[in-house]
């Protein structure tokens, strides 16, 4: 694998450290008046989520790790693993419950979903920004009240809950914000 | 990062190049009123810089096309050609123009970048002091202004004395707070670590930081303090943790200054740093005599910046390192 120096750092370089795949978030150049500079860094573990803040010397250099974000299809889930497809190479890979994470929440067969993979190994799933879930359990509506406020939660086809305005019923589509799991309107 | 659509565009809002044209019209205008004397000296030098710490860019010089390449460098500082005016009998004189410096790109960094240099004789540090408060205080009015020392700003935030701390103790109080993994034996690296991580953000207004450890000189003189600690007479202003300003009281001693380029040489070639031909034409000015004198160099970009409240000089030049 190739080496990164530090004077090399940008955001969104993937590298090792202690082990572990990270993503720089943040690379600030660091240069007192007359001493020698430094790179600081906001880090990302991929693996545990951890982000935190090291510095680094202009000679240091650090080992790239081979990271990459990957468009899939997600297929299904046995109850174990997350199963997804390339749909260029049909290759499949299969992501375990870390790797998946909050995600598992959002996720619908044939839909597009960014996986990050390590090696080969998927390690991450991002959701669309927005997807289209189906309540399957929800209070009654509240007829004619489609513009005041008060909600109400709903479960959807995935299992996620979201809270959703009081007019919404069982069986109806709705497109949420997978970035903050809020409802945003129906589909 | 710009993407590729929008990259023909300035960097800065055309707003901040009308005020960028205005504060370089009201430094020449401070330095008419002061009978200081432009000069322009030459941007590209048979000489680099011996600092260990700043790399010059390399150019390449050919008498003819296809020629044999004689390399030059474009100047990180006009000082050497200054001082060498001074020698000359110049007086007074600043410089406002364009320096490079090798691999210094960031928020706060370009590699190309404007610097306002001058120099008074018979200036003491203090004196100096007083007129670079002037000039920025009429660019940026109703900032608090103070004056602390490299020592004192030490004891107060990190209770460390830096004349007397080992290098495990610099360590310890670097790690306890910073996470940095590498190794060093230079007190000065971890005094800078502590003073760029810890100390420069926590500085609010107009802080000038003098009496530097001897080690962080330059191109100071030293002298004894009332402590009789060796202090190098040098200061760095500060406005909100922002780095804007470094001035000497300028080291006139030839044989000192000798001993420094050559003390810089050997640094380089500890650190695998590429070595460059020294400046010896310094030397021949300071034994000819270099008036007693302050100088000072300040950053205009990073000037515009503090004026204008922005926080990355891309915003205040017409074309920034990416887009140039």
């Amino acid at each position: 694998m190739a080496n990164y120096s530090a004077n090399q750092f940008k955001n969104g370089l993937k590298v090792m450290l202690d082990g572990d795949p990270c993503s720089m978030l943040d690379v600030e150049f660091v240069k007192p008046g007359k001493g020698q500079a430094f790179t600081r860094v906001k880090m990302r573990n991929l693996i545990t989520g951890r982000v935190w803040e090291r510095t680094f010397k202009s000679n240091e250099s650090i080992e790239s790790a081979d990271v990459m974000d990957t468009d899939m299809e997600y297929l299904y889930g046995d109850g174990e693993m997350w199963h997804f497809m390339d749909p260029n190479s049909f290759e499949q890979v299969a992501a375990d419950q870390n790797a998946i994470g909050d995600a598992a929440k959002w996720l619908k067969e044939q839909d597009k979903i960014t996986v990050t993979l390590w090696n080969g190994n998927p390690i991450a799933v991002t959701p669309p920004n927005f997807v289209e879930l189906e309540v399957i359990e929800t209070d009654p509506g509240v007829k004619g009240d489609t513009a005041q406020g008060g909600s109400k939660p709903a479960t959807l086809s995935t299992g996620a809950v979201v809270r959703v305005p009081l007019f919404i019923e069982t069986g109806e589509v709705l497109r949420i914000d997978t970035r903050t799991g809020e409802y945003v309107s129906r589909a | 990062m710009p993407d590729s659509l929008s990259d023909w565009q300035p960097s800065a809002a055309l707003a901040h190049l009308r005020q960028r044209a205005a504060l370089l019209q009201s430094i020449r205008d401070f330095f008419a009123q002061r009978h200081v004397l432009e000069v322009d000296t030459q941007i590209l030098s048979h000489c680099a810089v011996s600092d260990p710490f700043i790399d010059s860019i390399t150019a390449q010089y050919q008498s003819v096309p296809g020629g044999d390449i004689q390399p030059l460098y474009l100047q990180t500082s006009p000082e050497y050609a200054m001082k060498r005016l001074l020698a000359a009998g110049s007086g007074d004189i600043y410089q406002l123009g364009k320096v490079f410096r090798n691999g210094e790109v960031g928020r706060r960094h370009n590699p190309e970048f404007t610097l306002l240099e001058w120099y008074r004789v018979g200036f003491s540090l203090g004196d100096l002091m007083d007129e670079v408060e002037s000039l920025v205080s009429a660019q940026i009015p109703g900032l608090s202004w103070q004056r602390v020392s490299y020592r004192e700003l030490f004891l107060h935030y990190l209770d460390l004395d830096p004349w007397t701390a080992s290098l495990e103790q610099l360590q310890q109080a670097c790690r306890q707070q910073i996470e940095a993994a590498f190794e060093d034996d230079d007190r000065d690296t971890w005094l800078n670590l502590l003073m760029s991580h810890l100390i420069e953000p926590q500085l609010r207004g107009a802080v000038f930081v003098h009496s530097y450890p001897p080690t962080q000189a330059a191109l100071a003189c030293v002298r004894q303090d009332a402590d009789g600690l060796p202090v190098a007479e040098r200061f760095e202003l500060y406005i909100d943790g922002l780095e804007l300003a470094n001035g000497y009281h300028e080291l006139a001693d030839s044989q000192e200054q000798a001993a420094r380029l050559t003390a810089d040489q050997q640094q380089r070639a500890a650190l695998g740093l590429p070595q460059r031909p020294l400046e010896q034409r310094l030397i021949q000015a300071l034994q000819q005599g270099l008036p007693d004198c302050s100088g000072v160099a300040l950053g205009v970009d990073r000037l515009l910046m503090r004026q204008l409240g922005v926080e990355s000089i891309a915003e205040v030049l017409p074309f920034s390192f990416e887009r140039a």
